[in-house]
């Protein structure tokens, strides 16, 4: 049984339809990426899943209830985490603090009268590894450290699944590399995550299973090899249709320009592209 | 039959003024997304305006609503929004809240500096053709019953046409859905404001000629239109027009059909005024819960706050200086002493709510006087008397916010006005609250055997509950629950998906705070020696909370200066009938100018002071914004502190115009 | 505010010597304390379409609004046909022919496709040219003119977007995420027409994640990282430039 599945997740703006009947799941303990174009609907499934957005159809059952109708305070409790594509950081509040808000919050009402230090605060700030930036305000920090500190913060509520919504965008290569290897850490010890994602590098190298969003629909789900060998999956990304006869720019340049899009630092010349295996 | 019929009628009139009101607020709060809580302040200007032009310089009738309404109210519109509206409408709701309620007062400080309260010339407008009627269903329909009827009906058509034959009222309607984008169609978005300020200035004054015969010619009043105009306007979530009008229709036929309540004095003359807040009370409780948005910008706003060993010797210092100073001082100005502290420690409950929170209340002063009337129920010296007042305007604090506080802070601080006004007419003139005589003495608490009879150790008293809940308030600002407090106001959705319950933490704030107030009044009352309602009115509410904004609502000292200014105009403006709308220009003014820093004169005293001792401290955010600013020129800059609730697709354009 | 002069007859033929359609000289910009733009230098040639491609938070978009006049950059200049309007803002800009299509819906949901366009009449064109042109461009957009905005299909939004931008005769055409949600099919008719108003003499800067087909209607193409453009040429030019990028110089 997994522990998160969306069934048949439909979400409607007016006349455009930005999530049409999706499905999805996470497993404890494993890594799924979710990945599209912009504007495939991604953000808005987060949203549904963690409650801020209630779905014109369908269902989210977590942890074997229908979460559905629960608010997104409850479903924080009951152990789902989250970070923000745009960041939600609170800007006037340091980075140290920031994560002992979420800490405040987890350990409930009572523990805030008692004035003990939580040791864990410090650890997950080490954790990703934002020792630097303790005592700065969260809003004057590069954006790549605001998204880490997401990540800190959404990890000091213990989450069972927690949700990655672009979290390497901003980080140099680096550190996009040692934030792959918190994941699998985080996963290691049975944490279910569940991850939106451009660097294709990133989300190949540590989901094990990938879902690929295209104008809401889930199109694709498949381990990275599938995933990467899948035609309908280039397409959607690249912006082509097998049949479209207009297509002039040859495929390299397209390749060129989706592993860009993918890439975090497009002067890094060692990058390997993950995309046109099936091209032969 | 006849009665009912009559009653309709009468409902009628009142349904269709306020319908005019509720639109002209519908219009410029939903084009420019300013609510402006001066709406009714301008229908009382515009009263006065024709009552001098008409009565006094005895222009014949069409000639003066003409000057009214083409001359006056559309000069008001422009110079309102030039000044004033352009400036809130990229700021949070509780600067923007602070900000017309600055002007409320300030158009009430101007009405009295040049229409001073004169009892030798009572000035009245009478309705139009008088007493003349024609005859409906059997009853009497005064010819101006049915003028204001047609004027609704009209009002409606002429709307409707502007906003849907019209490119500037299509404009009108795009600028509802997204400002920026109508600039990249290429109008001119400050335009449509303006227009839409003119439209809104000059139904504002229709609904003010219309009604002032009704309601006299006061400050008060008309001014107050503003609840009721909303309360019509909820039924239409302050957006759709056609239910706006419902609204005022359904409102206005429930005064007329009160008239039917007899028996007790309060409800025949308190029902009318009570029923657009029970109308507002039933409609938010069935509006769904605000959803959370993200992608907000998020406030830079927070006050510096002193270490713990800072704040006590500051606080003990602070304290036998004050102490001292009292000693000097006559008895009438020990008294005056007392009640500036009592005022400072109301102030300190709104640092805690305001400040710190960004919520707005505007019924402080009703939680005080809440705590003012239970310690005098009970007439004891016993510190329990404190005790239970604390208790119980806390509890009534929680009552008024749990229906309101899963809505955004605007619905918040209009729902406390209401509160206020229904507390100030049905419950605070009724018998059993402050009796017959309309005044219940208090006995002074007594401690450990003290019982401080000497108003100067009274005063001492006070001065020690105030360095007290001051530094507990520190104490709360650098704990959990203030820091809870800032995140709160930065990303309520980031707090949600952490697991924060938002309403009961923010009914627990509101509740303290409405606590803290309920204990000042347990003061007040024990310092006058009595509680009168007329001391606790709701409208006193406003001059307060301008105080502690002007002065500097976050921080204590902020509060202290607070409650010596809100203590002392008055006692300028009595010195002289030229001052007599000193204390409303001031503070109305005063909040106009600096509602955008709500650090306020005490911040900018202390950085004053900087100039002359560079290592003083300075509570704000203006010296964090300085230490970590990437360009000094934004150091005094006011652009981005007050960005939060503001929806995604306005931020990246704020601070350009 | 900077005056700014409509060229309302652009000149196809205009000699190498007149100054370009928009050239920005090292613009910053910033959210807040958040540098976003960190010295932009950009130089679109009149007639020219260029793709201003990158990453995801590279500052294409942020770029694009400096441009149209929505932020006002804290450093550098923009010249516009060789004149200065940083600062300038974003109606004046409109009305002096620098339109935007502007990422996700560029229209009013709640007004008529034909209101919409209406008030396209902002940019001070008489609006029965405006719809007569729109309507001949998209002939979908007259069967739908009765038809609230918000309840047409993206592709059509999109549409109507274009057709409104195009409204004010514009002489430089700033596109954002134009297939953004879009199905590839509906994106590549769309690009046809950007193809055909660029032939007509309209310069066009196009920000684009598909960049197949952005840099199929491009002249010039450029790649923003970081806030900063850090590499600009012909496609072809910067073909090799992005291969030599992401294969090192193998492929």
């Amino acid at each position: 049984m997994a522990l998160l599945e969306a069934i048949g997740v439909t979400v409607r703006f007016g006349g455009i339809t930005a999530v049409d009947d999706a499905f999805l799941s996470a497993e404890p303990g494993s890594i799924t990426g979710l990945i599209g174009p912009n504007g495939a609907g991604k953000t808005t499934l987060f949203n549904v899943i963690t409650g801020l957005q209630p779905p014109t159809k369908g269902r989210i059952r977590f942890k074997n209830h229908d979460v559905t109708r629960a608010p997104v305070d409850r479903r924080a409790k009951m152990g789902m985490g989250r970070t923000f594509q745009r960041l939600e950081a609170f800007g006037s509040l340091t980075v140290r603090e920031n994560v002992q808000v979420a800490r405040d919050v987890h350990a409930g009402a009572r523990s805030w009268f008692g004035g003990r230090k939580d040791k864990r605060v410090g650890e997950l700030i080490e954790i990703v590894g934002l020792d630097r930036y303790v005592n700065q305000r969260a809003d004057s920090v590069p954006t790549g450290v605001a998204r880490l500190l997401e990540v800190a913060r959404a990890l000091a509520i213990e989450p069972e699944l927690l949700l990655l919504d672009e979290p390497s965008s901003g980080l140099d290569e680096a550190e996009t590399e040692s934030f792959g290897t918190l994941l699998q850490n985080l996963a290691r010890e049975g944490c279910a995550i569940l991850m939106v994602e451009h660097d294709m590098d990133l989300v190949m190298g540590v989901c094990e299973l990938i879902h690929v969003l295209e104008f809401g629909k889930v199109i694709a789900t498949g381990t990275p090899a599938q995933i990467r060998s899948n035609r309908a999956v280039q397409a959607a990304y690249l912006g082509f249709s097998d049949d479209s006869t207009t297509m002039q720019v040859p495929d390299d340049i397209a390749a060129a320009a989706t592993a860009m899009l993918a890439a975090p630092n497009p002067t890094e010349t060692t990058l390997s592209i993950p995309a046109v295996d099936g091209e032969g | 039959m006849d009665v009912f019929v009559s009653y309709t009628i009468y409902g009628l009139f009142f349904g269709a003024a306020y319908a005019i009101a509720a639109s002209g607020l519908v219009l410029t709060y939903t084009t420019t997304r300013v609510f402006n809580l001066a709406h009714g302040a301008t229908s009382m200007v515009a009263a006065f305006v024709f009552w001098q032009l008409h009565v006094d310089k005895g222009m014949p009738t069409w000639a003066a609503i003409l000057l009214v309404l083409f001359v006056f109210a559309p000069l008001y519109g422009i110079v309102l929004e030039r000044l004033v509206m352009r400036r809130v409408s990229d700021a949070p709701v509780g600067v923007m809240l602070v900000m017309t309620l600055g002007l409320f007062l300030f158009l009430i400080g101007i009405a009295q500096q040049i229409w001073p309260s004169n009892t030798s010339k009572y000035r009245y407008v009478t309705q139009f053709f008088g007493t003349k009627s024609f005859p409906v269903f059997g009853v009497q329909m005064y010819y101006h019953y049915l003028i204001t009827i047609i004027a609704a009906a009209a009002c409606a058509a002429g709307l409707y046409v502007m906003l849907n034959r019209t490119r500037i009222g299509t404009a009108m309607r795009a600028a509802v859905d997204n400002r920026e984008l109508l600039q990249l169609f290429g109008a001119n978005s400050n335009r449509v404001s303006i227009l839409s300020w003119i439209i809104g200035s000059q139904m504002a004054a229709v609904a003010g000629i219309l009604l002032v015969a009704k309601t006299g010619l006061d400050y008060y009043q008309l001014t107050f239109l503003v609840i009721n105009a909303f309360a019509a306007a909820m039924l239409g979530r302050l957006r759709s027009l056609p239910f706006t009008y419902l609204g005022s229709i359904l409102l206005g036929l429930a005064i007329g059909y009160s008239q039917y309540v007899h028996g007790s004095e309060l409800l025949e003359n308190g029902l009318q005024f009570a029923l657009p807040t029970l109308m507002l009370f039933l409609i938010l409780i069935f509006v769904p819960e605000v959803r959370l948005r993200v992608g907000q910008v998020k406030g830079v706003l927070a006050a510096n706050v002193p270490s713990a060993r800072r704040a006590l010797t500051t606080g003990v210092v602070f304290f036998f200086l004050a102490l001292f100073v009292t000693e000097l001082l006559n008895p009438t100005n020990t008294l005056r002493f007392g009640e500036a502290l009592v005022f400072g420690i109301t102030m300190l409950s709104l640092v805690l709510l305001t400040g710190y929170g960004g919520y707005v209340s505007l019924s402080q002063l009703t939680f005080v006087g809440v705590g003012a009337a239970v310690v005098c129920k009970f007439n004891t010296s016993s510190p329990v008397a404190i005790l239970v007042a604390v208790l119980i305007t806390a509890g009534v604090g929680a009552a008024v916010a749990l229906p309101v506080l899963r809505l955004t802070g605007l619905y918040l601080a209009l729902a406390t006005m209401a509160f206020g006004q229904l507390m100030d007419y049905l419950v605070f003139n009724a018998s059993f609250m402050f009796g017959f005589g309309g005044k219940i003495n208090a006995k002074r608490v007594s401690l450990f055997g003290y019982d401080f009879s000497d108003t100067t150790s009274y005063v001492a008293l006070e001065l020690a509950v105030f360095v007290l809940l001051g530094l507990g308030l520190l104490t709360i600002r650098r704990g959990a629950v203030g820091r809870l407090l800032i995140a709160l106001r930065d990303s309520p959705a980031a707090c949600a998906t952490l697991g924060l319950n938002q309403r009961w933490f923010r009914v627990a704030v509101f509740s303290v705070s409405a606590g803290v107030a309920g204990l000042a009044g347990a003061l007040m009352a024990g310092l006058q020696g009595y509680a009168a309602p007329g001391d606790y009115k709701e409208f006193q509410s406003l001059p307060l909370l301008l105080a502690a904004a002007v002065a500097g609502i976050t921080t204590v000292s902020g509060a202290f200066a607070g409650g010596l200014l809100l203590m002392l105009l008055p006692v300028l403006a009595a010195t002289s009938t030229a001052l007599s709308g000193l204390e409303f220009l001031v503070l109305g003014g005063g909040a106009i100018l600096l509602a955008r820093d709500p650090n306020g004169l005490v911040n900018l005293f202390y950085r004053g002071m900087r100039a002359v001792v560079p290592r003083m401290p300075v509570p704000g955010w203006v010296t964090q914004r300085a230490a970590s600013a990437p360009k000094p020129a934004e150091v005094d800059g006011e652009e981005d502190e007050d960005l939060d609730e503001i929806p995604e697709a306005q931020v990246a354009g704020h601070g350009v115009a | 505010m900077t005056q700014v002069e409509h060229d309302h007859n652009h000149n196809h033929a205009a000699p190498r010597s007149a100054p370009p359609i928009l050239e920005l000289i090292n613009v910053h910009a910033a959210y807040g304390r958040i540098e976003v733009l960190r010295g932009v230098d950009l130089t679109v040639p009149r007639g020219a379409v260029l793709a201003l491609l990158g990453a995801n938070g590279a500052g294409k978009t942020t770029l694009l609004r400096v441009i149209s006049g929505l932020m006002e950059p804290t450093e550098g200049d923009i010249h516009l046909g060789g004149m200065h309007v940083s600062g300038a803002s974003p109606d004046a800009l409109t009305r002096a022919g620098v339109t935007m299509v502007p990422e996700g819906r560029g229209v009013f949901p709640n007004l008529t496709v034909e209101e919409n366009l209406w008030l396209g009449s902002y940019s001070g064109r008489h609006v029965d040219k405006i719809l007569t042109e729109a309507y001949h461009r998209f002939p979908r957009l007259k069967e739908r003119r009765r038809q609230l905005a918000g309840s047409l299909s993206g592709g059509e939004q999109q549409m109507l977007s274009l057709a409104r931008a195009l409204a004010a005769d514009p002489a430089l055409l700033l596109l954002d995420e134009l297939s953004m949600g879009l199905a590839p099919l509906i994106v590549e008719s769309l690009y046809d027409r950007v193809a055909e108003i660029a032939e007509q003499g309209v310069s066009i800067l196009v920000v684009e994640q598909f960049a197949s087909s952005a840099l199929r209607v491009a002249d010039y193409a450029a790649v923003m990282h970081g806030g900063r453009v850090v590499a600009t040429g012909e496609p072809d030019e910067i073909e090799s430039v992005l291969t030599e990028l992401y294969f090192g110089g193998t492929a």
